[in-house]
């Protein structure tokens, strides 16, 4: 192997000011405490780095449960080469969502009093449980990789055993936490705007997750083709789109009729802040993708099926920083007098955070098997099922081909 | 028995003995005017009525909740509702999520936000204050122990002796029982502390009495499913900037409506998965077992 210089590109530097930039934040968040980093204030707790970094950051990684559904438990094995940058973009995303929050908290050396003061009446808690159980789930789901790349064959084996329970059991967990996250927000009924309380917060949190969740996978896929030359099957990812686009006009439906069901419909004529921020959420995670994915000859190609995607992506993330921050801007304008944007500090950590979601997944899809090398013949597996079919011999696997940068 | 703290706002002239009071039982630095945060527990605001004219003092504090939503949001639990009537606090568990202080429907707890390892702070019913008494035993130090030996904390000071003594007379009211330092320290008795059933009561019979000097509401009696601090006012509490949008029931049942839910959905969900891939896995035995026969026969055919 011969040791060259890293090429240096665009990407890499901005990648490098990113991180150094987030490295003077954390200096301020950790040096000087919450109150100089933030503008979190008594009247505004809650702010970017729980709102994008921790509620936004687990709906991110949703792609990893909902492929790990469709390819283990409904056996739709044509998806079955997607899974696996799927469950490391999962595993990428909890464990950054796990960074987010020791800047959030104000005494994270005590993250642990979670597991031994239990209080089973608390949301967080069932979050709290929930994301720690499930990040040791996907770790688990995502060592087949790491142990094939080293050839631990035993231990192999004994993940590979015990998969199809994986499976389900980040399912379930993933079905509890999802939701949770809106439930967090059910206790302040009177502070949130009517467009994003509602009773129904936990399902819709549930159902956006599974088409975000799709929806990631679209853009990882392109962008890592982009990159590294590594991608999947155009039909493929037509057939996600198309999942996608259902389960999203299926949770539009549950909103307008939540709404309609609230008295709220009316508001949506009223001009204001709020009813600017739910079009532009409709907009960009509904309206948009169902355009793009319908222009003929375009929409249904690598690019376009990106940009629907990316806009899917996009008007998710709004959605989130709706329900966490838009969503509670009148109550804080209307008893304060105040409202909550982030300061550059937090801009810039969470700036960073996604900085090094992406530097990772990058080494990860070089120095791992993870995207399949020839499209078609290559079967990966994450931790198979048992397999009553030819099981090729492990060494023979692309795994063992790709042991070649 | 339960204590609770009676607000009569038609005797309140504004002084602000209740806050200076609070602060000193603390051992806060005393300010003029202070606004709610980690170092003043408690406010005395000045609302001018739009139509008369006529000046009100309303004052802030922790209410307390019979069931509060602080508590039930607290994932370590470091938030608990006592036997006593007080809603506290626990520096040994917190994790500083904040969660707390978003949940509270009435925004009452603040944060140590330029501290290296803040704190959760609110109006604690004076609690730990009531509960001192002349006979602790002291260390070697001269520091007050509590029963377990351990040196007791208030507020992040340990007492001594002298402070104990200032702290015990703080919360001495003229009948000689223990009462909230505010309540002590109010001269026109707006401020009473007692047993909530019996001020409750109390606050009835005002009303009852002198239906013209009051509206017929106690705002804390059914509010968020009722709590320990009962307000009494002359102009409709609407108007004093108080809360009106909030549900008389528990808070914290909205969120436990739905985690009592989580055994259920995930036995179900647990089966549902088990029996689609259980369909699913067989229905392709099934055609594995198919295409061997067919090859089977095509490969005797030849
Ligand atoms: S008023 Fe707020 S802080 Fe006080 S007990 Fe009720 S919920 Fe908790
Ligand atoms: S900030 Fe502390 S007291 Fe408040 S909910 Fe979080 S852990 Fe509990
Ligand atoms: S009860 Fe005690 S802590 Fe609360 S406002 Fe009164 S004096 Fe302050």
């Amino acid at each position: 192997m011969k040791l060259a210089m890293p090429r240096i590109t665009f990407w890499k530097v901005t990648a490098a000011v990113f991180l150094l930039g987030g490295l003077a934040a954390t200096i301020v968040r950790f040096g000087w405490g919450l109150g100089a980093a933030t503008n979190l204030t008594d009247i505004t707790p809650w702010g970017l780095w729980i709102g994008f970094d921790v509620v936004t950051g687990v709906g991110l990684a949703a792609g990893g449960f909902t492929l790990a559904g469709i390819v283990y438990i409904f056996h739709l094995e044509r998806f079955k080469p997607i899974v696996r940058p799927a469950i490391l973009t999962a595993f990428l995303g909890y464990s950054l969502v796990i960074v987010g929050l020791m800047f959030d908290l104000g005494r994270p050396w005590a993250i642990w009093h979670a597991l031994i003061y239990q209080n089973p009446h608390s949301v967080l808690f069932e979050v709290a449980m929930c994301v720690m159980l499930y990040t040791t789930v996907l770790a688990l789901e995502f060592s087949p990789v790491v142990l094939e790349r080293f050839k631990l064959h035993r231990a192999l084996k004994f993940v590979k055993a015990i998969t199809i329970p994986l499976i389900v059991l980040g399912i379930l967990l993933s079905m509890l936490h999802q939701s949770s996250l809106g439930s967090l927000y059910l206790i302040v009924p009177q502070k949130m705007h009517p467009f994003w309380y509602s009773p129904m917060l936990p399902v819709f949190f549930f159902v956006s997750a599974v088409a975000v969740g799709l929806g990631m996978t679209i853009v990882e896929s392109y962008l890592s083709a982009r990159a590294f030359g590594k991608t999947l099957e155009t039909p493929l990812l037509r057939d996600l789109a198309r999942i996608m686009l259902g389960v999203l006009l299926v949770y539009f439906t549950m909103r307008g009729i939540d709404l309609l069901r609230r008295d709220a419909l009316h508001l949506l004529f009223e001009p204001s802040f709020e009813t600017s921020m739910l079009y532009l959420e409709v907009s960009l995670m509904l309206i948009i993708p169902l355009l793009l994915f319908n222009i003929r000859g375009w929409g249904q190609t690598r690019v376009g099926l990106f940009f629907t995607a990316f806009s899917m992506v996009l008007g998710f993330v709004t959605n989130r920083l709706n329900v966490t921050l838009t969503s509670l801007e009148s109550y804080y304008r209307e008893n304060f007098g105040t409202s909550y944007f982030p300061s550059a500090g937090e801009l810039i950590v969470t700036i960073s955070i996604v900085t090094a979601g992406f530097v990772l997944f990058a080494l990860a899809v070089k120095y791992l098997p993870i995207f399949p090398e020839h499209e078609e013949e290559t079967v990966l597996r994450i931790g198979d099922a048992p397999d009553r079919s030819s099981a090729p011999p492990l060494e023979g696997t692309p795994a063992a081909e790709l042991r070649r940068h | 028995m339960s204590h609770a703290i009676l607000v009569d706002l038609t005797l309140c002239v504004g002084c602000g003995a209740c806050t200076t009071a609070c602060q000193q039982v603390h051992n806060f630095p005393e300010k003029e005017n202070p606004t709610l945060d980690d170092k003043n527990f408690t406010t005395i605001r000045t609302v001018t009525e739009n139509e008369s004219g006529d000046e009100y003092y309303v004052r802030k504090m922790c209410r307390h909740c019979e069931e509060p939503a602080c508590a039930s949001a607290c994932l370590v639990g470091a938030l608990t509702k006592t036997k006593d009537g007080a809603v506290t606090w626990d520096t040994n568990k917190c994790i500083g999520c904040r969660y707390c202080m978003l949940a509270c429907p009435f925004d009452i707890p603040k944060y140590e936000w330029s501290s290296m390892s803040p704190k959760v702070r609110k109006c604690t019913m004076c609690y730990q204050e009531r509960h001192l008494t002349a006979d602790m035993e002291l260390d070697d130090a001269g520091y007050v122990l509590d029963a377990s030996g351990e040196r007791v904390v208030i507020e992040g000071r340990e007492i001594t002796a002298e402070d104990r003594d200032t702290i015990i007379e703080l919360t001495t009211n003229m009948d000689d029982n223990r009462a909230s330092a505010c309540s002590v320290a109010c001269p026109m008795e707006a401020t009473v502390f007692g047993e909530r059933d019996q001020l409750l009561a109390e606050a009835k019979r005002r009303i009852l009495e002198s239906p013209d000097d009051y509206v017929p509401r106690i705002y804390g009696q059914k509010e968020v499913g009722g709590t320990s601090v009962f307000y009494l006012s002359n102009v409709s509490f609407e108007s004093l900037g108080f809360y009106t949008n909030l549900e008389n029931s528990s808070y914290p049942d909205k969120t436990w409506r739905v985690l009592e839910k989580i055994p259920d959905i995930v036995v179900t969900a647990g089966v549902a998965l088990g029996a689609v891939y259980w369909i699913t896995n067989r229905r392709e035995d099934v055609k594995r077992y198919e295409e061997e026969i067919k090859s089977k026969r095509s490969k005797k055919k030849a």
